[in-house]
């Protein structure tokens, strides 16, 4: 859907001095199968990404939500199979969240950096909960200058995506949503910002259905430098 | 549940929930009134637990209790039985809602009871108490004020903590000044008050027989402990001759100590306060000399299911001590309100019980119309995994066939594609070329099979190519 985070993540990690390798048969993390129940084809899935993800020393992913599908329930999958499920735990302890391991692992802190915008930014439930992902992203954006960022109200509420969710109950979701758009506009703040592509487009969609101006972007773009080009719905 | 929704099928019990859902949304005095209680609830939870640092100890400690007498159940039950009895208490045993009620009725009607008044107990919901009085004759009076307001309106409770959530102040004083014999003006939440308290004095004191929950039993002295702000348990269970106590066995602690350190979680992740109002231990009739207290003390100690939840795998859910902070701190609830669950409990925890208690063909939407954003695990006091339970029931759901059709259809093609990655990435590659057709600058604001998204929000276009497309083309240096 949006490729732009994909290369500002290669950015950054070329930048936290990495060497970054894309496996060219990686499709999904299976976290839809695994929400859904499908027991079997989320462990199938598992099974293809963990064969394929070690030879690599880290793997590292832009959204909270899929790292976490790694990290923590790959290894829930396996409880039966100890095999798969020490294979599942030595891949899931080598997996982060992009901006959780730039700001921890990796102690990078963007440098020469101005982006003159008010944003706020929306603490996805996975990376929030699973991860322990809040202050790092926070820590990483306030070396932006001429960036602020203005709290966002009740803001440890799920924005209502959900995955499938949305679409299985879209007029609940639809409800969550819109008062999460409230919020949102309510801060004033120009920019909307996330570290997990699915709520993104969730939010950005609403506010722009209900005609808000607010722009959404990953805060990866944000950090590589890309704050000046097109967010979440515009045309470059 | 009511028996015509028990036998209903999954879809037609699907249509139930979304008629639900959808009649809850489109009231918007329900959500000024959801919105009013949790958002207080939540504000006010925030300020005890910040104000206690050692609530991640006290809450380890509050799991241990429960899961140490729920892994000894046999041996706390019979204890309390025994300290009960010895106390002077007369036990019932239970296995089903229905063997309760009976029970209930069979001691009302031996009292020669004509009328019946009633604390708050989720207990006596679940298992039908309000129905058994109703159809054995026997007048119902309930003495807590949502309780009696849900009365007069004829309602179902809507939250295990305020049953009538659902209502506005402004709704009830509409309902007390047509129901009340005396409401005077009701310009005042205390005048309010002071009309359901005339209004229940005399009640109090007429009746023959009252019925409470317990919020613990505590098996080393055979006590009773509730938990109000109101005082109307103490006025339900002491002036009439009969007191019976209907209660779930996991109720059970094994001593006072431990239920006081489970009160110290119960309430602040209730209401936010210390303690409630009042916090009874009633232990037995009134004895020889006492100036109260009823002559005959009942206890009915009910499964209901509770022993096969622990054979399948839901020991975790024995935990729950009814706080109610999962359903306030829950995206889903403080949208659509308690009556949408259609069942006595609702938000994660009535998700997690309720497909245990009705049948999970008939609750199938509860588990799937969550998130999973872990906010309700986070508050729990007792630490109870409700994401890591739903998806247990998600995952039967799946294996059992009971998700619709058309949903395992597109997961087939899903799982087909993604296992597949020169197929996907050739779907992908169709699929960014052929959305932009729907896309009216840079956004989708309706396109075939994505209606789920685009009837209440845009879908923005993506990139003419995907990541992978452009990543193989990237220059390299």
């Amino acid at each position: 859907m949006r490729p732009a985070i994909g290369f500002a993540a290669i950015a950054l990690l070329e930048a936290a001095g990495c060497r970054v390798e894309v496996p060219l048969a990686q499709t999904c993390c299976g976290q839809p199968a695994l929400n859904a129940g499908d027991h079997a084809g989320a462990s199938r899935l598992a099974q293809r990404n963990i064969a394929m993800l070690e030879p690599f020393d880290v793997v590292v992913v832009p959204s909270g939500s899929c790292a976490a599908t790694i990290r923590v329930h790959y290894p829930e999958l396996f409880h039966d199979d100890p095999p798969w499920r020490a294979r599942a735990e030595a891949l899931g302890a080598r997996t982060h969240e992009l901006l959780s391991y730039l700001a921890d692992v990796r102690g990078w802190r963007p440098e020469r950096l101005a982006l003159a915008a008010t944003a706020t930014y929306h603490d996805s439930c996975s990376g929030l909960r699973e991860l322990g992902i809040q202050a790092q992203p926070r820590r990483l954006l306030a070396e932006v200058e001429g960036l602020s960022l203005l709290p966002l109200g009740d803001a440890e509420s799920c924005c209502g995506f959900g995955g499938t969710f949305c679409v299985k109950y879209p007029a609940i979701s639809n409800a969550i949503v819109a008062e999460k758009a409230r919020n949102v506009a309510a801060t004033g703040a120009q920019l909307l910002l996330g570290g997990d592509l699915g709520c993104l487009m969730n939010m950005a969609g609403k506010l722009h259905r209900n005609g808000a101006k607010v722009r959404a972007f990953h805060a990866a773009e944000i950090l590589a430098g890309m704050g000046d080009g097109p967010a979440i719905g515009e045309q470059s | 549940m009511s028996a015509a929704q028990s036998h209903a099928s999954p879809a037609a019990a699907r249509r139930s929930f979304d008629a639900r859902v959808a009649s809850a949304l489109a009231d918007p005095l329900l959500k000024t009134a959801i919105d009013r209680t949790t958002n207080n609830a939540r504000t006010k939870r925030a300020a005890a637990i910040a104000a206690w640092p050692e609530f991640p100890a006290a809450r380890e400690l509050g799991r241990d209790i429960k899961d140490h007498v729920i892994a000894h159940l046999d041996h706390y039950l019979v204890q309390f039985e025994h300290n009960a009895q010895a106390s002077g208490a007369q036990v019932h045993w239970a296995r089903t809602g229905q063997e309760a009620c009976d029970i209930v009725i069979a001691i009302c009607r031996k009292a020669g009871a004509r009328s019946v008044t009633r604390a708050k107990s989720m207990l006596g919901e679940e298992i039908g108490i309000p129905h058994a009085l109703a159809a054995a004759g026997i007048e119902r009076v309930e003495t807590d004020l949502a309780e009696h307001i849900i009365q007069l309106a004829g309602d179902p409770p809507s939250h295990i903590v305020w049953p009538a959530l659902h209502k506005t102040r402004e709704q009830v004083k509409e309902l007390f000044l047509q129901r009340h014999q005396d409401p005077g003006p009701l310009d005042s939440i205390e005048a309010m008050v002071a009309s359901a308290r005339r209004e229940l004095r005399a009640r109090f004191m007429a009746a023959d027989v009252g019925i409470s929950g317990a919020n613990f039993l505590i098996a080393d002295t055979g006590a009773v402990c509730t938990v109000t702000n109101e005082g109307n348990a103490e006025l339900t269970t002491t002036p009439p001759r009969v007191h019976i106590v209907t209660a779930g066995i996991e109720k059970l602690v094994p001593s006072t100590v431990h239920a006081m350190a489970l009160l110290r979680l119960l309430v602040r992740s209730a209401t936010g306060a210390e303690l409630t109002q009042y916090t009874t231990f009633h232990c037995g009739p009134k004895r020889p000399g006492d100036l109260d207290g009823p002559e005959e003390f009942h206890i009915v100690l009910v499964d209901a299911g509770r022993t096969r939840m622990l054979a399948d795998g839901l020991a975790e859910m024995l935990r729950c001590i009814r706080c109610g902070a999962c359903m306030n701190h829950c995206v889903v609830f403080r949208q659509i309100g308690g009556h949408a669950y259609g069942a006595t409990y609702p938000g994660p925890m009535g998700a997690v019980l309720t497909p245990a208690l009705a049948g999970l063909p008939q609750s199938r939407d509860l588990p799937r119309a969550c998130t999973l954003n872990g906010q309700c695990k986070e508050v729990c006091p007792v630490a109870i995994p409700l994401p890591t339970l739903l998806r247990g029931w998600r995952d039967r759901i799946w294996r059992d066939g009971l998700e619709p059709p058309a949903v395992r259809w597109g997961f087939g093609v899903w799982r087909f594609l993604v296992l597949r990655p020169a197929l996907y990435r050739l779907a992908t590659g169709v699929a960014v070329r052929v959305m932009p057709i729907f896309a009216r600058g840079g956004w989708i604001a309706s396109m075939p099979l994505a209606g789920g998204w685009t009837r209440h929000r845009d879908l923005p276009r993506p990139a003419s190519q995907t990541f992978m497309q452009q990543y193989r083309r990237r220059p390299r240096p």
